[in-house]
């Protein structure tokens, strides 16, 4: 599914970003290419997701042709063309949180933010179930490497252990 | 991230999460240095590359990713004076279910690995390597990253580093999300900037051909920060510390129904799996009674608790003996493991106890496999889907008396049919659980759960 933007993300680069993009391309002294998924994740931190003009605009600074660069948006499930919620609630799915009751846990933060726990999954690209407000978007996510503290659960940048069930109310309560 | 530390079991001999257990430990330079930070460095400096490569070798350091390989005789792959540029790519992208051991290093210790590296580098004539670390560990990146300035600015990355005349540039590098990236060729092409198919093998050995077409070594975190120790402790006595050709320590991650989960660095067969369990993890749930084990992240085969193996051991004369040895009592080292039809991988050890159904359990990881498929070959492409569809199907009630036999055959012809390892790994679980679990995949069920 494309993105649905009015307005061109390249048309909002800032002075400070091309210094990051520039920066970041000076970690890859062999090959500019190397540098296609550090400038994705620059872009999509900066505008939330990654539109037509974002894929354009970093083949065009790689020596690239877009195509290069949407097939890795295409293949990466971190990357996505649509907005999802300010605060992205990603949930282990595997087996040690499994478990330890990651799937109730899931269903927890759902009715916590007003998603439904049982809406099916989302395809590469586009964004994961989001609230209408904009403010959650609640998936699952395949092992996050601490299943010695399952279930567990990446809120934004930060790592949450342990969570019981009776948890997910008041930790999304605190994000609100 | 609280610390998954209490005070080390006697069992632990703490080497790599020495200080990551140090009450107050942080990641900044000046408490590495306040602890005997890049006095290894300093030390190795002053050997020549040959003699770290042998001391690697001769500590019987085998890697700590997954595969086992042993650490110096992949180095030795790499010609120290061939005129090519080398690289060294650290393999962060901690991502095998049962796994979380590299996850401590990178946040709590990166001094640790970066003095590793740097180490690693000077032994293999290598100029440029890159760590990287997946995208969900984004405070790693950062804290990696500050790291790599500190070290700069201190002089131990660069330039000409504490006078020897040698350089090296380290630079972080994050993946998005695809656990086939934890594939070393996969890795490279990632961080080529290409979609992460993995490289057939021959020709595209990374020691031959890595990153860029160079000789490159692919290596766990956790075993470059082990390099830093074989050159602090001496070989031999690194060697000492663990099995025969498996040297050293290792951290065992273990997870599931066990009362203490957690992080424990174990000298290499120091333990067996009742001592681990019982012992050094406080045991199972009460009430409860073992059911099975999965000794090396989810991808090794699973072990069923009831299950007696025969293993040759050295008798008293020398001799090869059969012995029969319950799976309790099964040594946790990398060549027992291998024994016994299993593998010690990246020890990520989930237990299970008796309220766990194994097709459940499966289903799990066949939906994991299923999803994680870079989808470059069809045996796995589309075998690691139809395994997680008959699961999910057995799980709603809808087992079909042939089940058993076509989920084996749909295996079978995956694993040895593919480019690379990733085949192996998600056939092995349903072949394991097949074998060592018939009953439950044979009996039809009632309900979905």
């Amino acid at each position: 599914m494309m993105s649905e933007t009015t307005t061109r993300q390249a048309d909002h680069m800032t002075p400070a970003l091309l210094a990051e993009a520039d920066e970041l391309v000076s970690h890859y002294p062999v090959s500019k290419r190397s540098a296609s998924l550090p400038l994705l994740h620059l872009w999509q931190n900066h505008f939330g997701l990654v539109d037509d003009s974002g894929i354009e605009w970093i083949a065009a600074r790689l020596d690239l042709t877009p195509v290069n660069i949407l097939e890795l948006v295409t293949f990466y499930p971190w990357f996505r063309r649509e907005a999802a919620g300010r605060t992205i609630i990603r949930v282990c799915r595997t087996l040690a949180c499994a478990m330890a009751g990651s799937y109730e846990v899931k269903e927890k933060f759902c009715e916590a933010v007003g998603l439904d726990p049982h809406a099916g999954q989302h395809g590469y690209g586009s964004a994961p179930p989001t609230t209408p407000d904009g403010k959650f978007s609640v998936e699952f996510v395949e092992c996050l490497a601490s299943c010695g503290s399952a279930p567990v659960a990446l809120i934004n940048d930060d790592l949450v252990e342990n969570i019981k069930p009776s948890d997910a109310a008041s930790i999304v309560a605190r994000l609100q | 991230m609280p610390s998954l530390l209490p005070p080390p079991h006697p069992k632990e001999r703490r080497i790599i999460f020495e200080n990551i257990s140090r009450p107050g430990y942080a990641p900044d330079i000046e408490t590495c240095l306040a602890h005997g930070g890049y006095e290894s460095l300093r030390k190795a400096l002053a050997m020549k590359p040959s003699e770290i490569v042998d001391a690697v070798k001769a500590a019987n350091l085998r890697g700590r990713g997954g595969a086992g390989f042993p650490c110096g005789t992949k180095w030795g792959f790499i010609k120290y004076d061939d005129g090519k540029p080398h690289y060294i790519v650290v393999n962060g992208d901690e991502s095998e279910p049962g796994t979380f051991k590299d996850r401590y290093i990178l946040h709590q210790d990166p001094h640790q690995l970066i003095e590793g590296l740097v180490i690693s580098a000077f032994a293999t004539n290598t100029r440029l390597a890159y760590i990287y670390i997946r995208c969900e560990f984004p405070h790693a990146a950062r804290i990696v990253g500050n790291a790599i300035q500190e070290a700069r600015t201190k002089g131990f990355l660069g330039k000409n580093i504490l006078g020897s005349g040698f350089d090296l540039d380290v630079y972080v590098h994050q993946g998005a999300g695809a656990y086939i990236c934890g594939e070393e060729t996969s890795l490279l092409e990632s961080l080529e900037g290409k979609r992460p198919y993995p490289r057939i093998k021959p020709p595209y050995f990374p020691a031959v051909l890595g990153l860029y077409m160079k000789p490159t070594i692919v290596n766990n975190v956790e075993t470059i920060c082990h390099v830093k120790h074989i050159i602090r402790l001496g070989a031999d006595e690194y060697a000492k510390m663990g099995a025969p050709g498996d040297g050293g320590t290792r951290t065992m991650c273990v997870s599931g129904d066990v009362v203490r989960p957690g992080i424990y660095e174990i000298p290499c067969g120091a333990v067996t799996f009742r001592e681990l369990i019982f012992d050094v993890c406080g045991g199972l749930k009460p009430g409860r009674t073992l059911k099975a084990v999965i000794p090396g992240g989810s991808s090794a085969k699973v072990m069923r608790a009831d299950e007696i193996y025969q293993i040759q051991v050295q008798g008293p004369d020398g001799a090869m003996v059969e012995k029969e040895i319950p799976m309790l009592d099964v040594v946790m080292d990398a060549s027992t493991l291998q024994s016994v039809g299993t593998m010690i991988g990246s020890a990520g050890v989930i237990v299970m106890d008796d309220s766990r159904d194994m097709v459940w359990a499966l289903n799990n990881l066949n939906r994991f496999y299923a999803h994680e498929s870079c989808g470059q070959c069809t045996p796995c492409r589309e075998g690691s889907r139809w395994m997680s569809k008959m699961t999910t199907r057995m799980l709603a009630g809808g087992t079909r008396p042939e089940d058993p036999q076509t989920l084996g055959n749909i295996a079978d012809n995956i694993a040895g049919r593919t480019i690379c390892a990733f085949g192996e790994a998600c056939s092995w679980p349903t072949q394991s659980f097949l074998a060592k679990f018939p009953e439950e995949f044979e009996k039809s069920r009632a309900a979905a759960r």
